[in-house]
């Protein structure tokens, strides 16, 4: 014993002197030693990759953030003028379990509808949420403790977090096809034939609108389609909306998909989050709502939606709500904030068009009329991974290796290198 | 899904959580709340502390700050500079590269986080809570998939430390157990072991080898000092062994709403800080992603500039020193009016609460008679008190105590 500790106190360099027999058996060792080292998240390892970078042509279209037409980040002004009203007001005392009631009650009103009934009739259970992510981890662990023996039907592709967040809540996952790699399109035979071969009353998630990270939709017809057969399968449908305004600049418009389910009577739950279409990504607001029978029902499952946070964060961060309510509730503030989505929804469908009309210009083999059919954040290229790769390598261009590109980080000064940079690895295929 | 929603129940409700309720729907006014631990003004009112105001304000006016997504692990500044705090500036453990410090969500937060890493990668799932405890513990530990036991703490008799039944417990425990360990301030009890007992209880978690995660809610509300009051954190750090540390700057700074706190795990070596990091941001990104950036940013402006933070120590004192003849006034108050019972444990007890010892029938009768609220342990928030409404607590105190047993 008394060498180990001698080993011991070499190795730690320790100002106290030891006590014989004082560390038990496992001394020398960590607790953790065999704790292998996690595989690096694929999206933040482009950013950090392009920030690495010294080249002064480098070009960043990896991770879905926006920023404006000289590549930096935006704070909206609607954002800055609710942070000077709140400043120096707050109490900062702590909000309720399920978070700020005013800023859920309008935050559901973006989704349901200004005038929705439902809410009228308080037939919502809603809580805030830590942006899109908290909001999918709340329902996945009401999932997990309502619906033990459930599974998750995630399309493919999704966002990889979504995978993260199921298995953490432990709750098994299935795909349903979604992609179509072949017209960069969806693959809308295979999505209903999957759902109509699942079992009666399974979850199944769905983008709301602009798919991340295709940023292909279903069109209008489709989405009826689709609502129809969840109908007849008594499926239930949770929607993900992290880009409602960002899609079509038109917050209504993009909700559409949520308001065909809602006609047709489904119970469902929303994911929303203010991230993107309000700029807060790092203050994580966001919200979780389910459609019930009836009051009592909603007072019931928000209770249980309650229940799950507490153990979580107790209650969610405030800020952010609070930047969320002032804009929301002074109709000016509003009115000045959707204006702003349209011109961030705007500009990246100008890129859309510039990326797709430089590529044609150049004479490019290839087809590229899915960059303008495809809407939001996101254009799914189609770009093997080798050329993602020689992209980087050759013309210091990041994106994630599944060839999605950020078109929120195509500006009219890179758009032109992009292109050529693109047409050089892909012309020959 | 329907008859899922249909099968539903509501929640039981949350004990403290019901009390604050039927205080505010209870019309009286003269009615008081001791329920939360959040510090009040003289006035009654939320305090919220002249320096975080200036940090705020300097926020506000910084344009270059924008909103983007932190990293995983959050703030980078905060995550140094909280660590300082804990570990204090010298701190080998820090210089060696062993400490890994992620800005989670308060105290809950980190403890939360912490333990999701030990469920999926420690070789015991079993934590051991202090009997009584913070409410949440429990749930915390259960929903992050451990199974948790109690080891004896509070002794009802001498209103103090069952020290020999903790021991006893800690002595039984599995080895690689994991021991929650309230830094200071024991909530819901305002009882603390001393310095001497501190040295016992590392002992017997290191020769047992134990593994202690620290909750640090109330760091600097205890004593009024910031080192002071992360003794016990730094003997345990300082003898080279591992360990995780909840931090919570929700009272200390009264940034409650905001969320702020950091989860540190001190390791054995810098190979294994790496890999724990990198698995502790796995859990971080499947559960939210990335932190809220608002009260990190108050607290590393605070923490960075040497002038805020000295303010901020001695407004911190300022709050400590009410509380501390609060629980004075309170005491003299009983003893005026000779009140039934030895009250020095008002006195003896340590940070923002106070277990008066009342017991259940007399805690309601409290709420029903005298409009005054409290958890159902007899837990009061002394940080709710003030030299207004402290008379007219001792009279509610002692006509209730003289009125049932």
């Amino acid at each position: 014993m008394a060498m180990a500790m001698a080993i011991r106190n070499a190795a730690s360099r320790r100002t106290m002197s030891p006590i014989s027999g004082e560390f038990g058996l496992r001394s020398m060792s960590s607790w953790w030693k065999s704790v292998e080292p996690a595989p690096k998240d694929p999206i933040l390892g482009v950013t950090e990759a392009f920030l690495a970078d010294p080249s002064p042509e480098k070009v960043n279209v990896g991770v879905g953030a926006y920023r404006d037409d000289n590549g930096k980040p935006v704070v909206l002004e609607c954002v800055r003028e609710a942070e000077r009203r709140i400043a120096g007001t707050s109490f900062m005392e702590y909000l309720p379990m399920g978070g700020s009631a005013k800023m859920v009650e309008e935050t559901l009103k973006l989704a349901y509808g200004d005038d929705s009934e439902f809410i009228k009739d308080k037939k919502i259970a809603a809580v805030q949420a830590l942006s899109g992510t908290g909001a999918c981890r709340l329902f996945a662990d009401f999932q997990k403790r309502f619906c033990p023996g459930s599974q998750i039907y995630i399309p493919v592709p999704t966002w990889s977090n979504h995978h993260n967040i199921w298995r953490d809540a432990q709750v098994p996952q299935k795909t349903y096809h979604y992609y179509h790699p072949e017209t960069k399109g969806l693959n809308f035979s295979g999505l209903m034939d999957d759902v109509k071969n699942a079992p009666e009353g399974s979850f199944f998630l769905l983008h709301a609108c602009a798919h991340n990270p295709t940023g292909v939709d279903p069109t209008e017809e489709q989405w009826r389609e689709i609502s129809q057969l969840f109908k007849a399968k008594n499926h239930f449908p949770f929607f993900d909306m992290a880009y409602q305004g960002f899609a079509s600049g038109d917050p209504a418009r993009d909700a559409k998909s949520i308001r065909i389910f809602l006609e047709d009577g489904h119970h469902i739950g929303i994911s929303q989050s203010y991230a993107k279409n309000m700029g807060l990504y790092g203050q994580r607001v966001g919200c979780l709502s389910v459609l019930c029978e009836d009051e009592k029902q909603a007072v019931a499952v928000k209770s249980q939606l309650q229940q799950l946070a507490r153990p979580m964060y107790s209650n969610p961060p405030l800020h952010g709500a609070q930047i969320v309510s002032t804009i929301l509730g002074d109709p000016q503030l509003k009115s000045l904030w959707l204006k702003e989505v349209k011109i961030m929804a705007d500009r990246i469908i100008g890129m859309r068009t510039t990326l797709r009309e430089s590529l044609e210009k150049l004479g490019s083999p290839l087809s590229w009329e899915h960059v303008t059919k495809q809407i939001g954040m996101f254009c799914y290229s189609g770009l093997t991974p080798e050329q993602v790769d020689r992209l980087t390598s050759q013309y210091h261009i990041y994106m994630t290796r599944n060839g999605r590109i950020s078109m929120a980080g195509v500006t009219t000064g890179n758009v032109g290198y992009l292109a050529n940079a693109i047409h050089e690895v892909s012309k020959s295929s | 899904m329907n008859s899922i929603l249909s099968s539903v129940l509501p929640a039981p409700e949350d004990p403290i959580l019901s009390v604050y309720y039927a205080c505010r729907d209870d019309p009286s006014p003269v009615k008081l709340n001791l329920t939360a631990g959040t510090y009040q003004s003289e006035e009654g009112k939320p305090h919220v502390l002249e320096v975080v105001r200036r940090a705020e304000q300097q926020l506000a006016n910084d344009l270059s700050w924008n909103k983007e997504y932190l990293p995983l692990n959050g703030l980078a500044d905060f995550n140094k500079l909280s660590a300082k705090l804990i570990l204090g500036d010298d701190s080998l453990a820090v210089k060696e590269n062993r400490v890994v410090t992620f800005q989670c969500l308060s105290g809950t937060g980190s403890l939360r986080v912490g333990a999701e890493f030990l469920a999926q990668h420690h070789q015991q799932r079993v934590i051991f809570v202090p009997n009584p405890t913070w409410g949440n513990h429990p749930n915390i530990f259960n929903m992050a998939g451990l199974s948790v036991e109690h080891y004896r703490y509070y002794d009802p008799e001498t209103r103090g430390l069952d020290f020999k039944g903790l021991l006893e417990d800690l002595g039984a425990a599995p080895s690689g157990a994991i021991v929650v360990l309230q830094a200071c301030a024991h909530n819901p009890t305002g009882v603390d072991p001393t310095f001497e007992q501190w040295e016992k209880i590392r002992k017997i978690v290191r020769s047992k080898s134990l593994l202690p995660f620290f909750d640090n809610a109330y760091q600097g509300f205890a004593s009024g000092d910031i080192d002071s009051d992360a003794q016990a954190v730094r003997m345990f750090v300082a003898d080279g062994d591992e360990c995780l540390i909840a931090l919570s700057y929700g009272k200390n700074m009264g940034l409650y709403g905001e969320r702020v706190g950091s989860l540190t795990i001190v390791c054995k070596s810098e190979d294994v800080a790496k890999k724990v990091e990198s698995q502790v941001l796995l859990v971080v990104r499947a559960m939210y992603l990335t932190p809220p950036i608002h009260g990190a940013a108050i607290v590393t402006t605070i923490l960075k500039n040497s002038d805020m933070y000295k303010d901020w120590t001695i407004e911190l004192k300022g709050m400590v020193d009410r509380i501390l003849s609060m629980r004075q006034e309170l005491y003299e108050a009983l003893q005026a009016r000779g009140t039934p019972g030895d009250w020095s444990h008002i006195i003896k007890q340590i940070g923002m609460f106070s277990f008066t010892g009342l017991n259940e029938k007399q805690v309601r009768l409290m709420a029903k008679e005298h409009h005054i609220y409290m958890t159902y342990d007899g837990r009061i928030s002394i940080g709710g008190l003030s030299s207004k409404t402290v008379p007219r607590l001792a009279d509610a105190i002692h006509a209730v105590v003289t009125r049932i047993a």
